[in-house]
C-alpha cells in the first residue's frame, strides 16, 4: 500500500486546486451552489467519519451546526473573526465529548435517541436564553463574501479528507474498523471501544461546528430555527448513505447529484420538500443500502475487472 | 399541589403512548422514530372529525383505534419485515429500523404538511374548569387522564392475565425461546407493532383534545416517549407509568417555574441522569 500514498495525495492535493478555481469562474448562482456543496460535503465526510465504521447514527449534525453558528453569531462583536473558528471547534468538541460519554458506553440506540433531539433540546435553550436577553435574533456583519466562505469551506474539506486519510491509516482508523465488525471481538481484544468511539465522535462535531461557524455571516441574521433546523440533519445522513460510507470520497459523490436534486425539488414542489426528502431517503435505505460506492463494487466484482 | 396535579393528568397520556412505544421496541423489536407522527395523525383524525361532523373525540377513539392498528399492521408487514428477514444480527436491525423509520416520520410529516398545511390546529373540547383540591383544572385533562389510564390498565390487564398477552411477553423477552414453544414471533411481532401503533395514535386522539399540535409536532412526542420507555426499562409496565409520571411532573414544574418553552431540556436532563446512573432503567436488572 505504500507507494500509493503519494498518489492518493498528490490526487487530492490536484482536485483541490480544480475546486478552489470555482469562484474565478462564476461568482453567481453556480458560486452559490459551490458554496452548499462545499458545505454538505464537509458535514457528509465528517458524519461518514465516524458513522461510518462504527454504524452509529448520529442525527446531531444540525445541533453542532447550530452551536457553531451561534459562536459566531455571539462572539463577532467581541473577538476576531480567526479566534472563532478554532473557538466553535472547541465548543463542538466538548459537546460532543460530553454526548459521546454519556452514550456511547452504552448501547447504539441511547446514542441515536440522544443525538434526534439533541438539536431542539440545545434549540430550546437558546431561545430561552435569548428571550431572558430581551431579543429574538443576532445580526452577522462581516465584510467576508460568498467566495471567501467557499474558499474557507474547500479548506476545510481539505482538513477534513486528511484527517480521514490519517485515521484510517492508523491504529484508531483500525480498531474502529473492527469495532464496526463486531463489537465484542474489539473489546476482547483489548480495544477501549468508547474511548475510541467518542474521539471519533468529537472529531466529528468539531467539524461540523466549524462548518457552522463558518455559513453564519452568509446568513447575516440568525435565529435559533434557523440554526438549528432539524432537516439538515437529516439532508446530511441522506447524502452520506446515497454516496457510501465505505470510503472517504463516498459523501462526496453523493453531495453533488443531491445538491442539484435538491435545487430541483425546493425550486418545482417547494410544498412537499418534506415528503420528497423522505421518499427519497426510503429509495435509499431499501434500494442502495451501501450507497453509490457500494453498487460501484457490486458492479465491479460483476464485471471481474477494475472498471 | 395543583402543579403536581397537573403533571399527574399529563403523564397519564405519556404512559399511555410509551406503551404503544414500548409494544413496538420490547416485542416487535423496532425502534419507531415515526412513533410520535403516528400520535399527530391521530389528533389530525379528531380535530377533522369534530370541527367537521362535530364527533367527539371519545368516539373518535373507536374509529381510530382499528384503522391505525391495520395502518401499522401494512407498515411492518410491507416496510418492516423485509428489514427483519434480511437483518443478521438484533443490532443490523436496530440500525436498519431507525433509518427506515426515520425517513418514514418525513414521509408523514410531508404528507401532513401537503395535506393539511403547516398550521398549529385545536379544538375546544369539554373546557370546563372542574374543581380538585380546590384548584381548577380542564374537563378534559381529567377526561384525557381517566381514559389514558383506563386503557393502560386495560392494557395491563390483557398482557399479564391472558394467553395472547402471555405469548406477546414471551417474545418480548426471547424470540427464539418463543419460537420453540410454538409461538408464531413473525405473527406475533406484526400485530405487536400493530397493536403498539394504535395506542400511540388513541394516545394522539386524547392528547388532541387539551394540547395544540401541528404537523411536525411529532418528534418531540418520539422523543419523550423513548426517554420514558428507557427510564422505565424496556418491556417493563410499571417502570413506564413510574417514568411518566417523573416526567409529567417534572416537565410541568420547569414549564411552571422557569419556562414552557423547555420542557424538552427537562425531559432531556432526566435522560442524562438516568443514562448515567441507571441506564438499565429504573427498575432493571444490571446486565451482567
Amino acid at each position: 500500500m505504500t507507494p500509493n500514498y503519494g498518489k492518493e495525495l498528490s490526487a487530492g492535493a490536484v482536485l483541490l486546486i480544480i475546486a478552489a478555481l470555482l469562484p474565478f469562474a462564476s461568482d453567481g448562482y453556480m458560486l452559490s451552489i459551490g458554496v452548499s456543496i462545499a458545505m454538505y460535503t464537509v458535514l457528509a465526510t465528517s458524519w461518514a467519519l465516524f458513522s461510518g465504521p462504527t454504524h452509529y447514527i448520529s442525527l446531531a449534525t444540525a445541533a453542532f451546526f447550530g452551536v457553531g453558528t451561534y459562536v459566531t453569531g455571539a462572539g463577532i462583536d467581541l473577538l476576531p473573526y480567526w479566534v472563532l473558528l478554532p473557538l466553535a471547534a472547541l465548543v463542538g468538541g466538548v459537546l460532543a465529548a460530553v454526548v459521546g460519554l454519556a452514550t456511547l458506553r452504552l448501547s447504539g440506540v441511547y446514542f441515536v435517541i440522544f443525538t434526534l433531539g439533541l438539536a431542539e433540546m440545545i434549540r430550546q435553550c437558546v431561545t430561552w436564553f435569548q428571550n431572558q436577553q430581551g431579543h429574538k435574533g443576532t445580526y452577522v456583519l462581516t465584510d467576508l463574501t460568498e467566495a471567501h466562505i467557499y474558499w474557507q469551506l474547500v479548506g476545510l474539506a481539505a482538513l477534513v479528507y486528511l484527517i480521514g486519510w490519517l485515521i484510517q491509516h492508523s491504529r484508531l482508523g483500525f480498531a474502529l474498523r473492527i469495532i464496526g465488525d463486531d463489537e465484542q471481538v474489539a473489546a476482547h481484544s483489548g480495544i477501549n471501544t468508547s474511548l475510541s468511539k467518542v474521539a471519533l465522535f468529537i472529531v466529528s462535531g468539531a467539524v461540523a461546528a466549524v462548518v457552522g461557524a463558518i455559513i453564519a455571516p452568509r446568513y447575516v441574521y440568525i435565529e435559533p430555527a434557523i440554526a438549528f433546523n432539524p432537516m439538515l440533519s437529516f439532508q446530511v445522513v441522506i447524502m452520506a448513505l446515497l454516496g457510501g460510507t465505505g470510503r472517504l470520497w463516498g459523501p462526496l459523490v453523493g453531495v453533488i447529484p443531491f445538491t442539484f436534486l435538491w435545487e430541483v425539488i425546493s425550486a418545482s414542489f417547494p410544498n412537499q420538500t418534506t415528503l420528497l426528502l423522505g421518499l427519497s431517503f426510503l429509495i435509499i435505505v431499501y434500494l442502495l443500502p451501501k450507497g453509490f460506492v457500494g453498487l460501484l463494487q457490486k458492479i465491479r466484482a460483476k464485471t471481474g475487472g477494475f472498471a | 399541589m395543583d402543579i403536581i396535579i397537573t403533571g399527574l393528568l399529563l403523564s397519564g397520556t405519556y404512559a399511555l403512548i410509551a406503551m404503544g412505544l414500548n409494544l413496538q421496541y420490547g416485542v416487535a423489536r423496532i425502534m419507531n422514530l415515526a412513533n410520535g407522527e403516528m400520535l399527530v395523525v391521530g389528533g389530525f383524525a379528531a380535530f377533522i372529525l369534530f370541527t367537521g361532523g362535530g364527533v367527539s373525540p371519545l368516539l373518535t377513539l373507536f374509529l381510530v383505534a382499528p384503522v391505525a392498528f391495520f395502518l401499522n399492521w401494512l407498515i411492518y408487514r410491507i416496510m418492516l419485515r423485509p428489514l427483519v428477514n434480511r437483518a443478521k444480527s438484533r443490532g443490523a436491525l436496530e440500525q436498519d429500523a431507525i433509518l427506515t423509520t426515520f425517513g418514514l416520520s418525513f414521509v408523514m410529516v410531508g404528507l401532513m404538511i401537503w395535506g393539511f398545511g403547516g398550521d398549529y390546529f385545536n379544538y375546544s373540547f369539554l373546557s370546563r374548569p372542574i374543581v380538585i383540591f380546590g384548584d381548577n383544572f380542564g374537563l378534559n385533562r381529567v377526561v384525557a387522564f381517566v381514559c389514558a389510564v383506563a386503557l393502560c390498565a386495560a392494557l395491563y390487564l390483557w398482557l399479564n392475565h391472558s394467553r395472547a398477552g402471555m405469548a406477546i411477553r414471551a417474545v418480548a423477552v426471547s424470540p427464539e425461546s418463543a419460537r420453540l414453544v410454538g409461538i408464531d414471533v413473525p405473527k406475533l411481532s406484526a400485530r405487536a407493532f400493530a397493536l403498539g401503533g394504535a395506542v400511540t395514535a388513541v394516545g394522539g386522539v386524547i392528547i388532541s383534545t387539551f394540547l395544540t399540535l401541528d404537523a411536525s409536532i411529532g418528534v418531540l412526542f418520539t422523543m419523550k416517549a423513548l426517554i420514558i420507555v428507557i427510564m422505565g426499562g424496556v418491556g417493563d409496565v410499571r417502570g413506564t407509568i413510574i417514568a411518566a409520571l417523573i416526567l409529567g411532573v417534572g416537565e410541568t414544574l420547569v414549564a411552571t417555574f422557569i419556562d414552557p418553552g423547555l420542557t424538552l431540556a427537562a425531559a432531556y436532563a432526566m435522560f442524562i441522569l438516568i443514562l448515567l446512573f441507571r441506564p438499565q432503567g429504573l427498575f432493571g436488572r444490571r446486565p451482567t
